[in-house]
């Protein structure tokens, strides 16, 4: 989703110059990260505990999961006033913002429930009964896709976003937490935490295309739990949060290999990468910080300070 | 015999997956009556569900899985009273499926064990830390979701070890529960090179609500200076008197102040907290380490029945031995039994009643198989030879 977003931004401005929005899922609030100076410019409080964060396509609202509010925060991102809230069901933890820049697809933690939202006119328009403690959510660059993951059935859930009705459920390894679709729809991707792997569905017909595993040196395997992930330009390779090893993966997105880790800080959880893609800022959740990356050389860069346990995180220009 | 509940809920829905086939697991939950002695104090009254209330969170989950597959999970609930014969209900479940979770003493977990009706059934205890049902005495029909004592004992000696408080002293209770339990400490702290330098049985008769700040000062003055004190009092009978009063100040652990648990509401990492809320939701009351060790059997059925799509024991056996079983248990780790004695690997919470203050497998204590086998018997020291 954010690679959509990311597009038009590169064609409608030339600058570089950008913000990374993170909530820190602890503190109430999210800091705002200048991509130009790397230092946090601004903080504003949110609802409680916010989790998965967005920015409407043309960034001029962004919405926030105040999972403990049991609502999707509305944002003026200028001001860090909160506009409205939109009614999420509970716990709200993850969100998708469809191709129309009108449906939220909102995955409901504690109701293994679905909602969609339409932001417009403020009204629930669908809730869909999925697995126990649904999570990832994306949609499919055609809009005719949506995926809510669930942690405890470990399942991907396919919904038709015409009938807004499941039509498929792929069954993946412990603990999905994270989905996006890939090479413009033709493949999803599902990461599972306990089960330290992503699998790789043909969106065709869900069957599976392939599994990749990961293997930190030094980190014993059970500590190597993947989580949050973003495609570079072209989707040629994707950077793979791996949680309390503490480390990001980069995947050949052909061929499915590894082919580097990235030491980050402590329970990396999510990503987004800066205007033109050339740094990515990941979500520390335990060492409260974001660790800056330069994704040509795959090295570290420097470490921000945010709040307490950054959790989503969300590039505007 | 009470509360004969059936909850049974059958869901023909198949949400998009017309093509699997139609399977169902029925589970029975027994519970077993066991007279406990009296405590000191009645602060804490036992939950009349306690373990129950665990096994149907955990058909909940099964049930919303395995909609999505065609597949049905139904679980019948027996709580046994004083006098009500045991074996004669554990047949009777026996007969209906050969899926039966355990809350009893260990000789009656052996006694059910052994039954011929349940020679090709899945056992689960969910209520005994007893190391011998985890080594000679093991059963290869019996698996258990409750850690081991000696899994619970090795996870604060690696705690002390790593704190380098290594000077301990122990005051142990006269029940048979807390002298298992010492044994069990004892053995743990021989294994990571610590040693008890002086030892007491709590012997008092009075009433320590009233009595403590007077009597154990002077009860734990002659054990001289140490870095913790250990209590063994797994019945909660005088261990909560000796916080605060003991003649050095010093940290209290084992039963009592700092503990090694297998579950408990300060528990909240690892997506607990959302276990943690449907637990409290449905129940009103905190999730204790039994309703814990109930969930993770039945979970641990759910889990084999989704992968397989099978229901028969042989299957699930299997599958649930294998390296390819793991069960999400909230616990930071894939949980996979040992299928050399059938206990399932886990992690310890070492916490106080307010917080978690570390998680056992510690950093640094290292293993050839996996670091959780630091915690618990380990396959070279195991006599249990029926899963071979």
């Amino acid at each position: 989703m954010i690679r959509s977003l990311l597009l038009s931004t590169c064609l409608a401005a030339p600058a570089y110059a950008g913000e990374i929005w993170v909530t820190n899922e602890k503190d109430d609030t999210v800091s705002v990260i200048s991509t130009e100076t790397l230092e946090v410019i601004a903080t504003y409080p949110t609802g409680e505990r916010p989790r998965g964060i967005t920015f409407s396509k043309d960034f001029s609202v962004v919405y926030i999961c105040a999972s403990d509010s049991d609502a999707v925060q509305v944002m003026d991102p200028n001001t860090g006033e909160i506009l409205h809230d939109l009614p999420s069901g509970e716990d709200p933890e993850q969100f998708v913002l469809h191709p129309n820049d009108r449906h939220l697809y909102i995955a409901n933690e504690d109701d293994a429930i679905t909602t969609v939202v339409d932001t417009e006119t403020r009204a629930v328009i669908a809730q869909i009964d999925v697995g126990v403690e649904p999570e990832g959510m994306a949609v499919s660059p055609d809009g005719k896709i949506a995926i809510t993951t669930s942690e405890t059935t470990n399942m991907a859930h396919w919904i038709d976003t015409e009938t807004q009705e499941l039509f498929a459920n792929t069954l993946v390894d412990s603990r999905p937490r994270h989905a996006e679709f890939v090479k413009d729809g033709e493949q999803m991707w599902v990461s599972s935490e306990i089960g330290g792997s992503i699998t790789v569905f043909n969106t065709a017909d869900q069957t599976e295309l392939g599994k990749i595993r990961f293997e930190v040196p030094g980190v014993h395997q059970d500590r190597v739990q993947p989580v949050g992930f973003e495609f570079t330009d072209g989707d040629t390779h994707a950077f793979v949060a791996l949680g309390p090893s503490n480390h990001v993966a980069v995947v050949n997105a052909d061929t499915l290999e590894v082919e580097d880790y990235i030491l980050v800080g402590r329970r990396v959880w999510h990503m987004a990468f800066n205007a033109d893609k050339t740094q990515l800022f990941t979500t520390n959740g335990v060492s409260g910080d974001v660790t800056v990356i330069d994704v040509a050389s795959r090295e570290p860069l420097q470490s921000i300070n945010v709040g307490r346990f950054p959790w989503g995180a969300a590039f505007r220009p | 015999m009470k509360n004969f509940t059936q909850y049974s809920v059958l869901f023909c829905t198949c949400f998009g997956m017309s093509a699997q086939a139609e399977v169902a697991l029925d589970v029975t939950y027994l519970s077993v009556f066991e007279a406990q002695p009296p405590t000191l104090s009645n602060l804490d009254a036992e939950p009349v569900d306690i373990g129950v209330a665990g096994a149907l969170t955990g058909l909940d989950d099964n049930i919303t899985t395995g909609r999505f597959l065609g597949h049905n999970y139904a679980l019948n609930v027996v709580q046994l009273d004083d006098g009500d014969d045991a074996i004669a209900a554990a047949k009777t479940a026996l007969a209906a499926s050969p899926y039966l979770i355990l809350d009893a003493p260990p000789a009656m977990l052996l006694a059910i064990a052994d039954l011929p009706e349940a020679a090709d059934a899945i056992l689960f205890n969910t209520s005994s830390g007893d190391l011998d049902l985890r080594d000679s005495a093991c059963r290869a029909n019996l698996l258990h979701t409750l850690p081991s004592d000696k899994m619970r004992t090795d996870a604060l000696a690696q705690f002390f070890l790593t704190r380098r408080w290594d000077d301990l002293v122990m005051i142990t209770g006269r029940h048979p529960q807390d002298v298992s339990y010492a044994e069990a400490m004892r053995s743990s702290l021989i294994k990571f090179g610590l040693e008890l330098s002086s030892e007491k049985t709590w012997e008092f008769d009075a009433d320590m609500r009233r009595a403590a700040s007077q009597e154990i000062p002077l009860f734990t003055q002659d054990l001289g200076d140490y870095d913790v004190m250990i209590l063994a009092d797994e019945l909660h009978d005088f261990g909560r008197y000796v916080l605060y009063n003991t003649w050095e100040a010093r940290p209290v652990a084992g039963s009592e102040g700092l503990t090694a648990v297998t579950w408990s509401p300060v528990i909240e990492q690892w997506g607990a907290a959302q276990l943690q809320s449907r637990f409290e939701v449905k129940n009103a009351r905190d999730m204790t380490s039994q309703d814990y060790a109930a969930w993770a059997a039945i979970r641990t059925l759910g889990e084999a029945v989704t992968r397989t799509n099978a229901a028969d024991p042989a299957t699930l056996r299997d599958y649930i031995l294998s390296p390819e079983f793991e069960l999400a248990g909230f616990k930071g780790r894939p949980l996979t039994f040992r299928s050399w004695n059938g206990q399932l690997r886990q992690p310890i919470a070492i916490a106080h009643p307010r917080a978690l203050v570390a998680q056992a497998p510690l950093d640094g204590f290292l293993h050839q198989v996996n670091e959780l086998d630091t915690l618990g018997l380990d396959q070279p020291e195991s006599n249990c030879e029926v899963f071979q």
